[in-house]
């Protein structure tokens, strides 16, 4: 559903990915990995289209993001690493906005579309507050609902569950798990119990290079009784001390 | 179209939008009876219209200003650019809102039109190519905000800029150039700066005449700032 084929993005003469492929399908989870300015963020914003590759290409149920940039947006939902609401706007305005964009103009599907998010990202008791008096969690729920309110096909979170406290960490890894099902989804995270816990795929990149590439389990067994941060952190320590 | 709505909607969320329109508003009639709108004992609106571009150069730019800046500067244009809408379609939507938002701002000033109705027996064709002109004059002043709005996402230097351009156009072919430059510049320059002069279009339809080399000038003036503000989006 999701295939990535070399894709290279340059800022300047820094290489901020360098080669990234990957294919994933309906069911898949992937856990994107990776010390900080590793590349994750900016391999998702190509994927979403929001950024051109310097070369290489994504291509989502076989539309090429460069092609027809417009086919695959509709397919995706698309939680950015910052929060990108209009902070004067209720939670509710938000979400009509996104849900009309994305082509949702039916009153009652509507209204039946924002209920259903409102509910799975526990947002009723601030529904009608605007969003900068929000605290961060809450304005991170309002980012996930965002990203699912037209049911898409394919999901790209940009750490979903940054800033969330316990209990909203585990209901947004409960709610992506629940879609998955009929969904492709691409998450980053620097939690690695979470990837653990309902990824089925792990990437680890780093400087722009993917260096990891399987299931959690094949993961883990790389150094057999560490934890998966032990794995990580000995896996990434060359870019820590650069 | 749900970019209209939001970028229109937008300016009544905050309390920025009506003092824009209020600040406009004391402009227009603090001019109009400075210049002796009741004093001259003629009914036309000349008191609103000679000073109206100079107040346009700074109301538009103070409208358009956050079109573009506002939404680099919050990332929400992260947002914008992954949703299914292409990017010709928002530079038309944001720049329609903001033109349907200072329509409102010149429909204010429909006040003193009618005060003048009321008072006298004014021409009522040359009003309606008066306010013809000056909108299509805060269109073309849009048009350069919004290019300006799309290079920076400071709201105030875009504003700043958009200001000294929207000056700039219009001075470059006022009468009071053409004094000044007078004998120093050959004759063909000075009506070359004078076709491409904001002002002195706007004159022409302050008069009453529509005539085709101004509105040309304000359509093409606006498409081609327009085209050239997708370019910037699209990068
Ligand atoms: N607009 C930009 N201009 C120049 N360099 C950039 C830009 N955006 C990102 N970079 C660089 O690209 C590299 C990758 O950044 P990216 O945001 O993709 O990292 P990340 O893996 O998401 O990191 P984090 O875990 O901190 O979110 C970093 O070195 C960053 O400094
Ligand atoms: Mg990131």
């Amino acid at each position: 559903m999701v295939t990535v084929d070399r894709l290279v993005k340059d800022y300047g003469t820094l290489r901020a990915v360098d080669h990234v492929s990957f294919t994933i399908n309906k069911g898949d989870i992937l856990g994107f990995l990776g010390p900080n300015g590793a590349g994750k963020s900016t391999t998702m914003k190509m994927i979403t289209g929001f950024l051109t590759p310097t070369s290489g290409t994504a291509t989502i149920d076989g539309f090429d993001v460069a092609k027809d940039p417009i086919e695959v947006k509709k397919r995706i939902g698309y939680l950015p690493e910052s929060s990108a609401a209009y902070p004067e706007m209720t939670v509710v305005e938000f979400l009509t906005y996104v849900a009309e964009a994305r082509g949702i103009t039916d009153k009652d599907e509507l209204n039946k579309r924002l209920a259903d998010v409102i509910v799975k990202c526990h947002l009723d008791s601030v529904k009608y507050r605007s969003i900068e008096n929000l605290s961060k969690g809450y304005r991170q729920r309002v980012g996930v609902a965002q990203a699912i309110i037209h049911d898409p096909q394919v999901l790209v979170l940009d750490e979903p569950t940054d800033g969330l406290d316990p209990n909203q960490k585990h209901e947004v890894r409960k709610l992506i798990q629940a879609m998955s099902a009929d969904k492709a989804i691409i998450l980053s995270t620097h939690i690695l119990e979470e990837v653990e816990a309902i990824c089925n795929r792990v990437i680890i990149i780093d400087q722009g290079r993917v260096l990891v590439d399987e299931s959690p389990a094949e993961f883990k067994a790389r150094i057999p009784g560490a934890t998966i941060d032990e794995v990580f952190r000995d896996l990434t320590k060359d870019s820590a001390l650069a | 179209m749900p970019i209209f709505k939001k970028e229109f909607f937008g300016y009544f969320r905050s309390p920025v939008g009506y003092v824009i329109l209020a600040v406009f508003h004391i402009m227009v009639i603090g001019l109009a009876l400075y210049s002796g709108y009741y004093s001259r004992g003629e009914a036309s609106l000349n008191t609103l219209f000679q000073p109206l571009p100079w107040i346009l150069i700074v109301f538009i730019p103070a409208v358009g200003m956050r079109l573009w800046a506002e939404e680099k500067r919050s990332g929400s244009i992260e947002l914008l650019f992954t949703l299914p809408i292409s990017p010709r379609s928002a530079v038309i939507a944001k720049f329609l809102a903001a033109l349907a938002f200072i329509g409102i701002g010149l429909a204010l000033t429909l006040s003193l039109a009618f005060t003048t109705g009321y008072l006298g027996d004014p021409d009522w064709g040359v009003m309606f190519s008066g306010y013809i002109g000056a909108l299509l004059t805060a269109s073309a002043f849009l048009s350069i905000t919004a290019v300006c709005s799309a290079l920076t996402k400071n709201q105030v230097i875009a504003f700043v800029i958009s200001v000294m351009i929207c000056l700039f156009a219009t001075l470059m072919g006022s009468d009071w150039l053409a004094q000044f430059l007078g004998s120093s510049v050959p004759t063909a320059a000075l009506d070359f700066l004078r076709l491409m002069s904001f002002e002195q279009h706007f004159d022409t339809m302050a008069k009453g005449l529509i005539d085709i080399s101004a509105l040309s000038f304000y359509i093409t003036l606006t498409i081609a700032c327009l085209g050239l503000n997708l370019i910037v989006i699209e990068r």
